[in-house]
């Protein structure tokens, strides 16, 4: 299995346990590293005018739609936010059985000149991103795009690197990391194990 | 799934991820570059025995928007006519190394022939009178997108019921997802040996159609087959357009939510009034925009993941 397919699908509301292993982050920790993240991109972005925020399903719709708060919470700007699917673009398609896309929401703005930040939860392998920036290309042309990560992992086999990071979490490729998000999993926190 | 041959092969869950794939598509259809990488360097050949407008050309659209190669063939013009038999040209078609034929044909359980005789993935565009898979799944999606979750929805199937292929999909597929259905037809119309196929499928039938229309939330209507006109069936057009057709009047005996839809093409006047096909609540203009969605859809769930014909 390549190492871009490890990306957890979510359980069904309700199953609110942890994970188990070594708890890295927890829900407080998050909420930190996200409100240092919104005022990361504020301060690169010079303010929140052009942002255009895009999860990449699963986890990095609510980080996205988390983030958007924290930075209203800031400068009392909305800024647009949506999801961005990229089930489409994997280059491991074939080694997988098909399921089903997650709903790509863009914004009415669209994408054009904006500056898109993509949100996801685990930066690894870097496939995932590089599948993003395809589908992004593919609905317009922002005047730049930056990446947001909860937790940077490293081992990344692509040239590509996030602009704003949780944590870096060094890791071994046997650890499996695991991220739970109230929205998606009923729990809260980062583990590793 | 390497085939789709019928809906009988598909398991509910199936259905549902074909459908909600769907819904990811249709989204594609408003963008500006419509296209996705996913198929890349996959080769479909669209093969054509019968004459068809919808479902050819937006099969090859699907495909062209996932990035496929796709070629169409007709019957006409290849070596068909030529007095080659069907398995030599199936076989020669598949030793160029295509991934998928989407074959319509108008005998019965052709593509599931040529499944057997090749290792490419085969899609039922239409065969005969038996089924048309791909129609059901783009109606029960145009239907989900109009009414909802189909569970316990009513849904009343009316027309050329003997001749349709479409009937017998869209019967199997409504079923599987939940939903009440009833066949109204003229006696003369009804598939021969339909009680007992209601009695074990849990459908009912109906030769009144007055008497349906208020108790359903959508309604299908299919097409009569003007060329089967002098087969007997029933005594003149204008007495089925009378006595089976949505007319205006019977517009009325809807309820405010209930739709209508046609796989098309449509006899205007004949089953389907001109009032109930540009109606709001027409359905007809959709389900061709949801075509090309719910094939996408197809090619996906058929092609783009492990265990094909790789």
């Amino acid at each position: 299995m390549s190492p871009a397919r490890e990306r957890e699908v979510a359980p069904p509301r309700g199953a609110a346990r942890p994970p188990g292993g070594r708890e890295v982050l927890t829900g407080d920790d998050i909420q930190r590293a996200l409100k240092r993240i919104a005022h990361e991109i504020l301060e690169g972005n010079k303010g929140p005018d052009d942002l255009v925020l895009l999860g990449i399903p699963t986890r990095g719709v609510p980080l996205a739609h988390r983030l958007a708060v924290a930075v209203a919470g800031v400068e009392g700007a909305d800024v647009p936010t949506g999801s961005l699917d990229i089930t489409m673009y994997r280059d491991d398609l074939r080694s997988q059985p098909t399921r089903a896309p997650e709903p790509m929401k863009v914004p009415a703005g669209g994408v054009d000149g904006k500056v898109v930040v993509l949100v996801d939860d685990v930066l690894y392998s870097g496939r995932t991103v590089r599948a993003a920036l395809d589908s992004l290309a593919d609905l317009g042309r922002p005047a730049s795009v930056r990446l947001a990560v909860l937790v940077d992992r490293g081992h990344r086999e692509l040239p590509i690197r996030a602009d704003y990071v949780g944590k870096n979490l060094p890791t071994s490729r046997s650890e499996r990391v695991m991220v739970r998000l109230h929205e998606a999993d009923g729990a809260e926190g980062v583990w590793i194990a | 799934m390497k085939h789709l041959l019928s809906i009988a092969d598909l398991s509910a869950e199936e259905i549902t991820q074909v459908l909600d794939t769907a819904v990811s598509m249709h989204e594609v259809q408003d963008r500006q570059v419509k296209k996705l990488p996913t198929l890349r360097g996959r080769t479909i050949i669209n093969f054509f025995f019968e004459d068809s407008t919808r479902t050819r050309a937006s099969f090859e659209i699907a495909g062209k928007w996932m990035s496929a190669d796709t070629i169409n063939l007709t019957g006409k013009g290849t070596s068909v006519s030529k007095g080659e038999s069907l398995r030599d040209t199936v076989l020669t078609i598949d030793a160029m190394g295509v991934d998928m034929m989407i074959i319509r044909h108008p005998a019965s359980g052709a593509p599931a022939q040529i499944a057997d005789w090749t290792d490419c993935s085969i899609v039922n565009a239409g065969d005969g009178t038996h089924e048309h898979p791909s129609q059901a799944l783009l109606d029960a999606y145009t239907l989900r997108r109009a009414l909802g979750d189909l569970r316990g929805r009513h849904v009343a199937i009316v027309g050329d019921l003997t001749h349709s292929r479409v009937l017998r999909s869209n019967l199997l597929c409504l079923r599987a997802l939940g939903a009440q259905v009833t066949l109204v037809a003229p006696p003369t119309l009804m598939p021969s040996g339909v009680a007992a196929w209601a009695a074990a499928d849990g459908f009912e039938t109906s030769y009144d159609l007055d008497a349906v229309l208020p108790t359903v939330d959508a309604v299908m209507m299919l097409r009569v087959q003007r060329e089967r006109m002098s087969g007997g069936y029933f005594p003149t057009a204008r007495e089925y357009a009378v006595t089976y057709g949505l007319t205006a009047r019977r517009l009325g005996l809807l309820q405010d939510h209930a739709v209508i839809a046609h796989p098309g093409p449509m006899n205007r006047g004949l089953e389907i009034s001109a009032d109930a096909a540009d109606a709001a609540r027409s359905l007809v203009l959709d389900q061709v925009s949801a075509g090309v969605a719910v094939r996408m859809s197809i090619l996906y769930h058929l092609l783009a993941g492990e265990g094909d014909a790789q």
